[in-house]
């Protein structure tokens, strides 16, 4: 059948990977995927509505930045989901896959929380503070290391665990708020001691404190000793153990800074944001906080983009659903979930190429 | 780089789409002739719950019936009860003269934002701390739906006698047993399912009530199972205080009567529904954003009643007994004129014992402690005056015949 090797068929178009790619392609690719992210949402959000895209980008923008508070609430957000991919991301690079930031942060709350409302008034509030802020980071630690320990030593599945650890702590919380609050409404009142004092304004502390976090991180993670095992171990359990890094230790080690900073964030949200606590107060930042860290491949400079990136969206989003009046929340999960998807599709064109079928057979043959 | 240049045609094409999408939209404003309000809403979740859909539903009619434009009203969903609540107030404070917020736990948070706001109206349902903040601008609102959940009550004790009766309308203890989903064991809770269970006691005189907490106002998987497993443990009839359709989809997977609560489910379940109470907020809305536009002072504490319109009960569901819009007009029309009490003490005792006395919770300090009698006579009945002290509920006790358990 084979007479004439130009009958083989090319297939239109064929996937290659790239050896490497120029950052200004980088760059090009990800506007390309936002901008027609965007479009898109906004062209569907017309059509639930009578507004026009204008209005989507309009309201968009004035979402996020619209205000100075608005302006300032978008950087303390961005400065959170920081904090929260900051507590994802060695544990990511060690290939342990912590989907259990929001139990982390929640149980840091609570530790908080619970300093407040048990020591609140007794003891002056520096002190409380201070009790405060090793409660939650002790807390969120502890959250983290007990799958690390199972997985260290049973090899257990650290996803699953983690994930459940989660509804644990929910748990938990739901149980203190039935114990705490008698009236039985399930809402804790804002606790009115222990409140962090405010530096400069009320939004900069978390900015400032997850900004020097996630530089600190970057210095850990590429030049200290425990950043290289820790890379090490992700690459192959084999070979750390090889060179002799003892891997039970280093996978607890890791996961009790993990828990650590998510039980920072949590002594944050407590402290010096809500001074209250329910279920919901993580705000699924431990699941954003795996796509702002996969998106920026594990660079911690890279994460503050993608993190102030989500947060505009979603601050941005809020705003578009005033405008649009979308008070169904199924059309804003679409509209973010198509932007979301777009920005997550760039990363295989950055790996990968399209090549198509060539049209003139001479070109091929030279 | 052909490639690029392809791509940048697509992208510039798009754009020229966008620029004419929006000049076919003439809808700019022509002038500002005429100053309206501009009322904002704040809700916890998204229509997908029949507590905020709710409100938002009433909230729309009022400002259709007040002549406020889509651009003179606002509805901003999603805002849990936390310090996010008070941004969202203090930016809407901005542009709007009348901001409210539909649940308990927004309460501080608005507070905050009308102190900072002395300009601006703040408005909040089933919140319990306006009559002692004593701010003119903060005002909290209820109804007295405790008459629509015993009207409900009523139509569920119909439908017990017409499954269970026998040939004298008596109902035996077993199938005398209902079963109710609560939230949360709070006065909201306790008040509206001890009401309920009053209107099925009179007709139903032997009648008990199993209650189950989810400890969640919003949980579909947890009101459903809890729901379920109060049927296995012998209820002949379901309701619920929760917000989401749990408790209704499994009453109709196993064909049992539901009496639903914030709307009809006739439409999913054809088969168990009998009826629903609900408050509508309408006349509420349009009763501030009149005080507003005529400059009047809003009630600081206002209880919607069946006369305002706010207390309702849906039409009845094709599952409901024969002759209960009988007995349910007949009913209502002595609530209306003070003939029946909802909490009559006669109708029921506190362990074995009549109510004389009941100091209640009414100002909420945080302290829990109970201050004011809310016992009283009137017409030759004693009863227990919900709603009267201040709008939200604070009837708490567990009267005999209920089984409350707190999971």
């Amino acid at each position: 059948m084979k007479k004439n090797k130009s009958n083989l068929k090319e297939p239109f178009v064929r996937i290659v990977k790239r050896d490497s790619i120029k950052i200004h392609k980088v760059i090009l690719i990800y506007a390309f995927a936002i901008i027609g992210g965007l479009l898109f949402s906004g062209l569907i959000s017309m059509m639930f509505s009578e507004k026009g895209l204008g209005d989507f980008f309009g309201s968009l923008f004035a979402g996020a930045i619209g205000s100075e508070r608005k302006f300032w609430l978008l950087l303390q957000d961005t400065a959170l989901l920081l904090g929260t991919s900051m507590a994802l991301l060695p544990a990511f690079k060690m290939k342990f896959w912590n989907l259990g930031g929001n139990g982390q942060i929640l149980v840091g709350c609570l530790a908080a929380i619970a300093c407040m409302f048990y020591l609140g008034g007794k003891i002056a509030d520096s002190l409380l503070i201070l009790i405060m802020l090793l409660a939650s980071i002790l807390a969120g630690a502890v959250w983290a290391a007990i799958p690390a320990f199972f997985k260290a030593k049973f090899n257990t599945n650290e996803s699953l665990f983690t994930l459940m650890m989660n509804y644990i702590a929910q748990g938990l919380v739901s149980l203190c708020i039935t114990i705490w609050v008698k009236s039985g409404s399930g809402v804790l009142a804002p606790i009115s001691h222990g409140n962090i004092p405010e530096i400069g304004n009320k939004y900069l502390l978390p900015i400032i404190m997850f900004f020097i976090i996630a530089a600190l991180m970057h210095v850990y993670l590429r030049s200290s000793k425990h950043g290289y095992e820790i890379s090490v171990v992700g690459e192959s359990v084999n070979t750390a153990k090889y060179v002799g890094i003892k891997v039970d230790k280093v996978i607890v080690r890791t996961m009790i800074l993990s828990g650590a900073i998510a039980g920072l964030v949590g002594f944050v949200l407590a402290g010096s944001i809500n001074h209250t606590i329910s279920t919901a107060s993580a705000n699924n930042m431990g699941f954003t906080g795996i796509m702002t860290t996969w998106l920026a491949a594990f660079n911690p400079l890279m994460i503050i983009l993608t993190s102030f990136f989500i947060t505009f969206i979603s601050k941005g989003m809020v705003e578009v659903r005033k405008t649009f009046m979308f008070t169904n929340d199924s059309i804003s999960n679409i509209v973010v979930g198509i932007v979301y998807f777009a920005v997550i599709i760039c990363s295989f064109f950055i790996n990968y190429r399209l090549v198509f079928r060539k049209k003139e057979k001479e070109e091929v043959k030279k | 780089m052909k490639k690029i240049l392809a791509l940048l045609l697509v992208a510039i094409m798009l754009f020229s789409v966008v620029s004419c999408g929006k000049t076919e939209n003439p809808d700019a404003p022509a002038s500002d002739e005429k100053v309206n309000v501009k009322a904002a809403l704040i809700c916890l979740h998204g229509d997908s719950s029949t507590y905020d859909k709710n409100f938002i539903d009433a909230f729309k009619q009022a400002c259709a019936n007040k002549g406020l434009t889509a651009d003179d009203y606002t509805i901003v969903t999603d805002i849990p009860e936390g310090t996010a609540c008070y941004d969202q107030a203090a930016d809407l404070a901005e542009s709007y003269d009348l901001i409210f917020a539909d649940s308990f736990g927004h309460e501080p948070y608005m507070i905050q934002a009308a102190k900072e706001n002395p300009e601006v109206e703040f408005c909040h349902a089933t919140g319990t701390k306006a009559h002692t903040e004593k701010l003119a601008n903060f005002h909290n609102a209820f109804a007295s739906i405790y008459e629509g959940r015993f009207l409900a009550g009523v139509a569920a004790g119909m439908k017990l006698v017409e499954l269970h009766g026998d040939s004298e309308g008596k109902v035996s203890d077993e199938n005398a047993k209902i079963g109710y989903v609560g939230a949360f064991p709070y006065a909201e809770v306790i008040s509206g399912y001890t009401s309920f269970y009053l209107g099925v006691k009179s007709v139903v005189e032997n009648a008990t009530m199993e209650v189950r907490y989810t400890n969640s106002w919003y949980d579909e998987a947890a009101e459903k199972t809890t729901a379920l497993a109060l049927i296995d443990n012998g209820c002949k009839l379901i309701s619920q205080h929760a917000d989401s359709w749990g408790a209704p989809t499994a009453c109709e997977e196993r064909n049992i009567p539901n009496v639903s609560y914030n709307g009809s489910t006739v439409e999913k379940c054809p088969n168990t529904f009998i009826i629903a109470s609900r408050i509508n907020w309408t006349p509420y809305f349009e009763y501030i954003i009149d005080c507003v536009r005529e400059d009047k002072a809003i009630d600081t504490d206002w209880t919607g009643t069946l006369a305002t319109g706010s207390v309702e009960i849906t039409a009845l569901g094709t599952a409901a007994a024969e002759g209960t819009q009988e007995k349910l007009d007949e009913v209502k029309k002595g609530l209306a004129d003070g003939t029946i009490k909802v909490f009559d003490c006669a109708t029921f005792t506190v362990n074995g014992e009549v109510l004389t006395s009941f100091v209640a919770d009414v100002d909420d300090a945080g302290d829990y402690v109970p201050e004011t009698e809310v016992v009283e006579t009137a017409n030759g009945i004693t009863f227990v005056n919900e709603s009267a002290k201040r709008s939200a509920p604070y009837f708490n006790i567990i009267i005999d015949g209920i089984t409350a358990i707190t999971e």
